[in-house]
Formats: C-alpha cells, structure tokens, sequence
C-alpha cells in the first residue's frame, strides 16, 4: 500500500476508535489513542508501534468486516509499522533494503558472504577443511584475530549508529525532545513493559495470537528468542574481554563463561524463534499484513542460523572441519548483523520508544474530556 | 421440506446475550439443547454485539465497580425513567439478579474492564464488558461450543407449532432449506422488530423512515409475530423504544455507538426550521441522551442539529464524522441548509437570553437562560467564538419495548392470563414487561442475561422434570 493511503486509512480507522473506545482495556494503543481528537502523521506512526499486532481488539470489534465501517486496527498499524520502518531507516538509500530483506536474499547474503569469507582464507593460504585440531588459539588460525575484530567491530559500530540514528527520526517524528527520553520513571516503566512482554500477557490470559483463542505462547517464544539473543551477546562480550583483558585465546573450555552464556543462548534462540515461525505460519491472515512475511521470516530464520551454526561450531570444533564451520558461523552473523537496522529487528527498537513515549504521556494532563 | 435437525429438550430462538445466557443456563441443568440464530456467524449476536455493558447492583466495591449502587437507588432510577411504567416484581428481580450474575458471566469467559478508569464515568452503575459486547458474545459462544450446546447460523424461524400455548416444533432455514426442530421447551430471545420498517410504519406512519436503527438488521419481529398470532399476550407500545439522537449521517442499520452525538447539552439544539424545541441543559447527558431520539422524532422531516461553538471543542466524546464547521453561524446555516435567517435570529434570542454564571459541565451548574421559550436550565453560553460547529441529528432506534409478556419465571403469558405450558422469553422481546418507556444505560444487558438466565433454568427444569 502506498505511503498516503495507508496513513489515510489508519487516521478514518482511529476517529471510528476514538468514538467507540470498547477497547480501551486491552493495551496502551487505545488510552494513547483517547489522549488525542485528531491523528497527525507522526501520531500514526507512534500508535502504529505501540501496538503489538495481538489481534484481541479485531476479534472484539463490531465494526471489522464485513461491516461497511472496514475496522482493521492490526492490520492497518501492520501496514503503517512498515512504512516508519523504512521512513527512519539511516542512511537513507539503504531504506530500499526493506523492500528486498526476504528469505531468499538472507539466503543469498550468507552464502555470499561464506564464499567470501572462504576465499579470503584460501588467498591467504588458510586451510579450511582437514586442519588438524590445535587447542590454543584454533580459530584464528582461519581469520586472523586484528581481521575478524576489525571487521565484525566495524559492522557492529555501524549497525549501531544505524540504529540509534532511526531511533532518533522516530522520536522526532513524535515531536518528543531528547531531554525528556532520559526522564528515568518512563524509562523504568517502559523496560518493564519491554522485558515482561506487558502487553502479549493480556493481564495473565495471553494474547490472540496465532488465533483466537488466547495463549502465552507467542509471548515465552519471544521471550526464548530475546533473552537467547541476550546470552549470545553476553557471550560475545565476555568473549572479547577474555581475549583483550585475560591475554586468552579462544576456543575456550565447555564450561567457561562465553561457551556456557553462548550454549544457553543458543538453545533459547533455536526454540525462540522455530516456535516464532511455526505461530508465523499458522497466525491468522485476517489480523496481519501478507506483504511482511518475508521480513518476518528472513530474521527468524537467521536468529535460528545464528544459533544452530554456533551451536554446530561447538560440536565440531575439533574435527576437520572446524574452519568451514567457523567460516559459516561468522558469516551467517555477519548477515544478521548487516540485516538488522534494515529488517524486522527494528520493531524492537520502535516498540520500545514507543512505550517510553507512553509513559511519558501518562504522567502528563490530558486536556480531552472522556479520558481519565 | 427436507428432514428435520435432531431434537432437543430446549431450542432456543436468537443469538444474542439472553439466547446465549439461556442455553447455556439450560444446559448447565443437563439439558440438550439447539441455538438458532438467523445472522451469520460474522453478524452473530444480535444488539449484543454493540453493547458495552451491564448495569449492576451491589452492596459494596468490587473489582468491576466502585462504590455502591443498592437495589432502592437501581429501582428508584429506573422509576424515574420510565416515570412508574415498570413491573415492579419483574424489575426487582432483574436488579437483584444483577448483582450475582457477574460471577456467572466470568466462569463462561466473560472479562470486564476494571472499574477505574475508562470513558463515561459510569463505573459506579455499570460493569464494563473488556472489549465490549462483541467479546461478550464470542466468549459465549465459545463456552457453548466447549458445552456441547448445538448452534446453527443463517437459521431463520419461519414457522413455529404452538397449539394452546404448548410449543411443539419449530421450522428453520438453514442456508435456505427448511428443517423442522422439535424441543420440549422453547425459548424466545429473538429481540424486537426496529430493523422492520414496515413494521415499524404502522406504528409510527411515515415518520419511521427517517429512522436509522443503531443495531443488527435482523430484528425483523418475525419471531415475534408469531407468538402473537399463537395467542401469547403482548406487552408495551410499539411506538416506545430506546431511541437516541444520533448522527444522520450514520449507516441505515449497525451503526452502533460511534454514531453518538454527546455535545447537545454544550450548545443548542434547532430543527428543520432552525427554530429551537427542547431544554439542551436539563440535566446530565447520560441521564438524558435516551429522551433525545423521541424529541428529534417528533420534530418535521425526524432531523435536528446541533450548533455549538469553539467552547465546546474537547468537551465532548470525540464523534465519528467530522462536524460541520464554519466562522459565522449564517456560513453555518448554508452548509447545514438551515434557513439562515432564521437560524441566525435564533442564536442571537439565544445568546441575549444567557445569564452570567459559573461554566462546570461536570454539576448542575448556573448557566441558564431567562427568559426564553424553551429555556436552557443549565451550561448555557452564548454561541459566538467562532469557528461554529454544526451536526445533523435523526432519531437512532436502539430496541425496541413491544414483546411477550411474561411472569417471574420468565414463562410466556397468553391471551387470558394462563401460562404457556412451555414458552419462555427472555431479552428485549419481553424487556418491555419492565421498561414500559425510557431508558437506563446498560439495563438491556442486565434484563437479558438476568431472564436469560431464568428462562434456560426453567425451560431446563420443564424439559427434564
């Protein structure tokens, strides 16, 4: 849908909202929607990422289809999310990588990046496949370490200023000031409602998701896939400073703290997102938008790449073929880091603005009447 | 005709909140029991769908309500209203009922809305549906599923058996063929007959054309007749229904809640002529938006409008079309294609006759007209900081009160005054026996899932002695 329309549609579908307010209970879109009389743009934008795409208010509307009123709050935010997906997006010619974040091109991306990770070893005569097992500093012995810190420091500095950056337009585009971002009260409640997944719980019932019928499961599968995304980082960081601070090489022991972070992290963030999908496919089409399967898609798939590929790595770490395991590893890292300002990984970062603007809201006067 | 649906002990008829509340009554007394409603699953539920909630007695604070609301303060409001037009037996019961039956929604899955915060303020007298009456109705049918209750959509009663007030079998269409039913017990939650136009001409000639009706299309009175052509005694007027002034711009039928106007007591209200008819102050809007449906109805072409000012902004529910708007009332007039003459004269006699005073739209307050006909009694200031809002009313017709009458045991009265051997009614077809005019929000819930409750119980008790 294009840009206008689907602003234009949220704005007719919010003044039906905004009249009938049935659904003022269910979660924070609809007391955000009741501070305001009329739905600018940036408003849009901002309600379109509060919401959480659970489905209990289209299940609950009278005037959804096929009533002529065509009520559709999660789809029609679904399609508004994506336009501020790509409306933020920094730098700004790398938005059109929205339109091609699909499962085939993550696929591509990686395989790519597995040629040229292998080609970089076999140009500076690395073997890669039947090394003998070396127990002190093995893996850099297929990438050099200055090379793979360079490398993956720079792509994380950059994916980090590309995330800060649309992070940044968001806020803007909500007409909020940065002064008031760091009003620690907002930002407590706002880390509650992030890490309690507040509003998949539906007050302890679930949420309609991938159906009618309420369930946690979406909610414990998120939270498999973000606190297994979590350890992974940990793992990652631990790792570094053992390299840096400690003098030591990697790979470490089974039970040393980045393997035990990175393992732990590594289950949750194979069932995290294999549950994620597996509710993806059978969610209902009537609350979503169809257009965003292959974003959805192509960053669950490469969570779930990230953690099996390591996890393999850990397996085979001291067999023949432990370099191409370490080669695909790092690439499909490298992949999921190049992807994330520009895919589904977003919304983690919108929703949770989102939700530091509400509390932000909620602890100023409202001016309209019927909202208390 | 082709073959019959498998019997059942208990057939209800309508599938809307005291359909549900007596099937699923009836079957939690082991009863087997058939739901027909005549929408498709899409539209299922009757004006239940639009609903919000139920109002509700009680003695002390619950989770659901604050404060307390007794059953004298329930009855005394419902007195007023219906200025002593109640059953006074039939409405104590629905009140005292009222304050047991929230437990008994929630064990079928029915969630509410805490009661602080939300949006009318009334979460002292009514219990708030989470999600509204369409959640209210997919939960039921949920829990009638998980009971085993048989439901079919798209089945339209179009003959009922009834020999000296003792039901027999019924006729269905389902998805257009016939298809007989018979049951030992029958109840009737099949609502009232707004959405029949005809119907709804006899009663109030040609006026009825400029009604728009808030709720389902498919409250025919098809049911309804029936029993009266079967000799079961009739309850009510049928000119008197819950009527409120509504959007005219809002869908012939469906509407639903969004087509409220709330700013009439913030401004003025004119006519076709642009000429003012009622006091807009009289008393708290919630307590008089019932009244105004009647008052437009009643009114040349069944149309009003009302003007506000720039005052007013923010001060009322925000409403689902964009209001009229124009920097000078004579502007206003052309758009509204209001005399502007006339309309104009009408503002300026209005706004001479304001007195000063103290504006609190939250109390009674001092704002008032002298000397005017009619006066504006309370919130009156003059219309005149620009822009000025207009918005065209017509009557919305919410139920209607014409039914069956029926006794405590919500068992159908005939012709004479015997009891039918084993008809029971439930809902807005016999809501009537208690609302003989005016209207308390959120009471048609109440009745319905009060006699709904009663009607599955007994019928149950009938079917299986």
């Amino acid at each position: 849908m294009p840009v206008h329309d689907a602003l234009v549609n949220g704005e007719r579908i919010m003044r039906i909202c905004n009249a009938c307010r049935y659904c003022e209970g269910y979660c924070a879109v609809f007391p955000a929607m009741e501070r305001r009389l009329q739905f600018t743009p940036g408003d849009l934008n901002y309600l379109a990422n509060l919401c959480h795409n659970c489905g209990e208010c289209h299940y609950a509307c009278q005037y959804s289809p096929p009533h002529e009123f065509d009520v559709n709050v999660p789809r029609s935010f679904a399609e508004i999310r994506a336009q501020t997906y790509r409306q933020y997006a920094w730098p700004a010619p790398l938005a059109a990588m929205f339109e091609r974040n699909g499962l085939a091109v993550s696929v591509v991306l990686v395989l790519a990046l597995v040629l040229a990770m292998v080609a970089a070893a076999l140009i500076l005569g690395r073997t890669l496949v039947a090394a003998p097992p070396d127990p002190s500093g093995a893996f850099y012995r297929f990438m050099p370490p200055a090379v793979m810190a360079a490398l993956f420091g720079g792509v994380s500095l950059f994916v980090a200023l590309a995330l800060a950056m649309g992070f940044v337009r968001f806020w803007r585009d909500m007409g909020e000031s940065f002064a008031d971002f760091t009003r620690p009260a907002a930002l407590w409640s706002a880390a509650k409602d992030v890490l309690r997944l507040e509003y998949l719980d539906g007050k302890g019932a679930g949420c309609t998701y991938p159906g009618e019928e309420r369930s946690q499961a979406r909610r414990w599968f998120h939270h498999l896939t973000f606190y297994g995304f979590a350890l992974c980082f940990a793992a990652t960081v631990a790792g570094t400073i053992y390299h840096y601070a400690l003098g030591s090489k990697a790979p470490y022991g089974y039970l040393s703290l980045p393997v035990v972070l990175g393992t732990l992290g590594g289950i949750g963030l194979l069932i995290g997102p294999a549950g994620l999908l597996w509710l993806r496919l059978r969610s209902d089409p009537a609350t979503g938008d169809a257009g965003q399967f292959g974003m959805d898609a192509a960053f669950i798939v490469l969570l779930l790449a990230t953690s099996l590929t390591g996890l393999a790595l850990l397996a085979l770490r001291h067999t023949s073929v432990c370099g191409l395991a370490l080669v695909v590893h790092l690439a499909v890292v490298m992949a999921l880091f190049l992807t994330l300002p520009y895919g589904k990984f977003v919304h983690g970062i919108y929703r949770s603005g989102a939700l530091v603007r509400y509390a932000l809201e909620k602890s100023r006067p409202a001016t309209n009447v019927g909202f208390d | 005709m082709s073959g019959a649906l498998p019997d059942c002990e208990v057939l209800v008829v309508g599938g809307g909140n005291a359909a549900l509340c007596a099937a699923l009554s009836a079957r939690e007394r082991g009863a087997r029991v058939t739901l027909v409603e005549c929408a498709p699953k899409a539209l299922r539920g009757g004006n239940s769908r639009h609903t919000r909630g139920l109002r509700c007695m009680h003695e002390a604070p619950t989770e659901v309500l604050t404060d307390t609301y007794s059953e004298e303060e329930f009855f005394g409001d419902l007195w007023r209203v219906t200025g002593g037009q109640t059953d006074e037996a039939l409405a104590r019961l629905a009140i005292r009922g009222s304050a047991v039956c929230v437990g008994w929604m929630k064990k079928h899955g029915v969630r509410f809305q805490h009661a602080l915060g939300g949006t009318l303020h009334l979460g002292r007298t009514n219990a708030f549906f989470l999600g509204g009456g369409k959640a209210l109705v997919n939960e039921y049918y949920a829990a009638a599923q998980r009971l085993g209750i048989e439901v079919h959509y798209d089945a339209e009663v179009v003959d009922l058996a009834i020999d000296d007030g003792v039901f027999d079998h019924a006729v269905v269409a389902v998805g257009g063929e016939k298809r007989t039913i018979s049951a030992k017990a029958l109840v009737v939650a099949s609502g009232g007959f707004e959405s029949n136009f005809d119907w709804l001409r006899e009663a109030w000639g040609a006026a009825a054309d400029n009604f728009l009706i808030r709720g389902t299309p498919y409250n025919m009175g098809t049911v309804m007749k029936m029993l009266f052509e079967s000799d079961v005694e009739k309850i009510g007027d049928p000119t008197q229904c819950h009527a409120v002034a509504i959007d005219a711009r809002a869908p012939k039928f469906d509407g639903g809640i969004v087509t409220r106007v709330d700013c009439v007591s913030l401004g003025i209200v004119v006519n076709r002529d642009g000429v003012r008819f009622y006091d807009e102050g009289e008393d708290f809007w919630p307590k008089r938006y019932a009244i105004w449906g009647r008052l437009v109805a009643q009114q040349p072409d069944q149309i009003a409008y009302s003007i506000t000012d720039s005052s007013a902004v923010g001060r009322f529910m925000p409403t689902v079309f964009p209001p009229f708007k124009a920097d000078s009332i004579e502007g206003l007039a052309s758009q509204l294609n209001l005399p502007v003459e006339q309309l104009a004269a009408t503002v300026r006699a209005f706004n001479r006759a304001v007195r000063p005073g103290t504006f609190d739209h939250a109390v009674l307050d001092d704002c008032r007209t002298k000397v005017l006909d009619p006066e504006k009694t309370h919130w009156a200031r003059a219309i005149d900081a620009p822009p000025f809002y207009g918005y065209p009313l017509r009557p919305g017709i919410t139920f209607t009160y014409l039914g069956a009458k029926v006794n405590e045991r919500a068992n159908v009265l005939m012709k004479g005054g015997s009891l039918s051997k084993n008809m029971f009614a439930a809902g807005e077809i016999m809501a009537g026996n208690i609302l003989g005019k005016g209207y308390l929000a959120g009471f048609g819930m109440t009745i319905g899932t009060v006699f709904g409750r009663i009607a599955g119980e007994e019928a149950a008790a009938h079917a299986r002695p």
